[in-house]
């Protein structure tokens, strides 16, 4: 059985790896929170901007409030992201 | 900077996208005639015979139908979820180019015979390195998003992507070491039962990361965006993620039951496999939880459907291979045609439903529409092709069933009931409502083709915004 010299230390370096990530994950706070990131992925509105000159004055209206003035005070001062 | 960083990069999550389309009903329209050729012997024409076109079917459906949809939907989440614009263009760009040309050079390749002789993985050395080169890039594209990323929280999607990524990297390497002898001819760097354990090492981890924790990441960003509602339970998807990486890794054996291949090592893939039910289930309940309380959604929402039900199909191939893989069963169902059925249930009905789903909801927005040109042709495409899977998956169990027993069938005095041939001709019947359902399958992605076009005259190539992430303190 050669080919398992060959697949069980390539499994034990991967499972290592493996151990490597989940400890950074878990000592980088990535599990602190198990419930906001399900809500945060539905705070990003993705719906297509219908043609931009028109979009100016509907959207407002058609958008959910709080993510509409979110999305429109990034797009004015765009060096925000940057920070 | 920030001025060129304030839109997401869309081109290549739109070429990807539409690449997909394309690339699905090119792979599935290959698969439909050979199909064909089982049921009408004499449609294997010339050089373009079963053994050749094989190996075209399952390359393009996997890779080139598959591969892009896992590419351009990882490249749209990565950026959605990070609030960041893809880390360099150019090499995007690179990664889908260079996705392409590998798919044209196996569209050439195979039918000419050149190839490994290794299932899934038939593309002779000098497209291995190629694959090699495109896939790092793709690492070096999604992680280096990954990394300058504008929150602080890695969303669950993510992992699975790369995962996916890394994992694929890796088996593809290994698998394909080879030794030239020229440009179109190699062997393959081991021999005998070390080269079939390597070769379902790979085989059944490919199916493990690409075929499935890929399309999981899919899975945990589109099915909660589509239904408006956070996944069931996070922390279970969490967990989902840990445990089925920890132990997908030696499941490979189970393709080689009662084979020269050491006992134990068979029973150790079988263990495996047994144990991958339950992260797989986990999965599967948390994505269809994820409507609970707002299961009238699914009454008008043809995406909702398509990804519904390739969940469905998820728990139940999940299920079903598992059980295959137990050392009795598999006496039964190896070599038949069940396998078949149980490879499509995955296929048609888990990898091709969900990424069709993910496809219905990215295009009108990489297109800059509100929705399809027609949601109700989403409905025709759900319903055909759900009726398609069904055809197939169960036309391939009774003849697989069916084979297996007559297999196994032997007279009082030892000698076998059944000549081969006579399973040849029970199953006749069931190959022909396979072929049907497969046309079924195809049917839809040509509606689905013409959807995309009308979607794509009507809209525009306009980048969204990068937007400010909600509710993050930084």
């Amino acid at each position: 059985m050669e080919s398992l010299y060959l697949l069980v230390p390539i499994s034990v370096v991967v499972v290592f790896l493996i151990a490597v990530a989940f400890w950074w994950s878990l000592r980088n706070g990535q599990f602190d929170d198990m419930e906001g990131p399900g809500y945060r992925i539905l705070m990003d509105d993705d719906k297509a901007q219908q043609e931009t000159a028109a979009a100016a004055t509907q959207e407002p209206a058609l958008a959910g409030p709080e993510e509409a003035d979110g999305s429109r005070s990034v797009e004015k001062r765009p060096a925000a992201t940057g920070e | 900077m920030s001025e060129v960083q304030s839109t997401y990069n869309y081109t290549v999550v739109r070429q990807f996208t539409v690449m997909s389309v394309i690339w699905g009903i090119v792979g599935m329209l290959v698969g439909v005639i050979i199909a064909a050729q089982l049921v009408w012997p004499e449609l294997n024409m010339g050089f373009l015979h079963f053994g050749r076109l094989r190996p075209l079917h399952t390359n393009a459906v996997i890779f080139a139908f598959g591969g892009c949809a896992l590419m351009g939907s990882s490249f749209y989440v990565v950026q959605r979820t990070c609030h960041t614009r893809l880390f360099c263009d150019q090499l995007a760009s690179f990664v889908f180019w260079g996705w392409q040309l590998v798919i044209v050079l196996a569209a050439i390749t195979l039918p000419l015979g050149i190839t490994q002789g290794k299932e899934y993985a038939e593309l002779e050395w000098p497209i291995d390195i190629l694959i090699a080169v495109v896939w790092v890039s793709y690492a070096v594209v999604f992680f280096g998003t990954l990394i300058k990323r504008k929150v602080t929280h890695i969303y669950v999607a993510n992992w699975f992507y790369g995962s996916f990524i890394l994992a694929v990297a890796v088996l593809h390497i290994v698998n394909s070491a080879a030794t030239p002898v020229s440009l179109t001819k190699s062997y393959s760097a081991y021999a005998g039962v070390q080269d079939a354990m390597i070769q379902w090492w790979y085989g059944h981890n490919a199916v493990g990361f690409f075929l499935t924790a890929g399309f999981l990441g899919m899975m945990y960003y589109f099915v909660p965006k589509q239904a408006g509602r956070p996944i069931y339970s996070y922390r279970l998807s969490v967990v989902h993620f840990w445990a089925l990486i920890f132990t997908y890794m030696w499941a490979g054996p189970h393709h080689l039951h009662y084979t020269a291949l050491p006992d134990w090592t068979q029973s150790v893939g079988m263990l495996f496999s047994l144990i991958l039910l339950a992260p797989s289930w986990g999965g599967m309940i948390n994505g269809i939880m994820t409507l609970s309380g707002a299961w009238h959604k699914l009454r008008d929402d043809p995406i909702l459907k398509f990804l519904i039900t390739s969940l469905s199909f998820y728990g139940m191939s999940t299920f079903e291979g598992p059980m295959m893989s137990i050392k009795t069963v598999n006496a039964l169902s190896h070599y038949t045609d069940w396998t078949i059925g149980h490879v499509h249930s995955g296929a048609l009905g888990w990898v091709a439903m969900i990424s069709i789903g993910t496809i219905y909801y990215l295009l009108p927005r990489l297109f800059g529409r509100p929705e399809m040109h027609s949601v109700k042709l989403i409905t025709v495409h759900f319903w055909v092709a759900t009726v398609g899977v069904v055809l197939y998956i169960a036309s391939m169990w009774i003849a697989g069933v069916m084979q297996g027993l007559m297999w196994r069938s032997v007279n009082a005095d030892g000698t076998l009931t059944y000549s081969f041939v006579e399973s040849v001709k029970v199953s006749y019947p069931f190959w022909g409502i396979r072929f049907l359902g497969g046309l079924l399958f195809l049917v839809g992605m040509l509606i689905m083709a013409y959807n995309m076009f009308k979607t794509m005259a009507a809209g525009n190539t306009d980048d969204a915004p990068v937007l400010i992430p909600a509710g993050q303190h930084v």
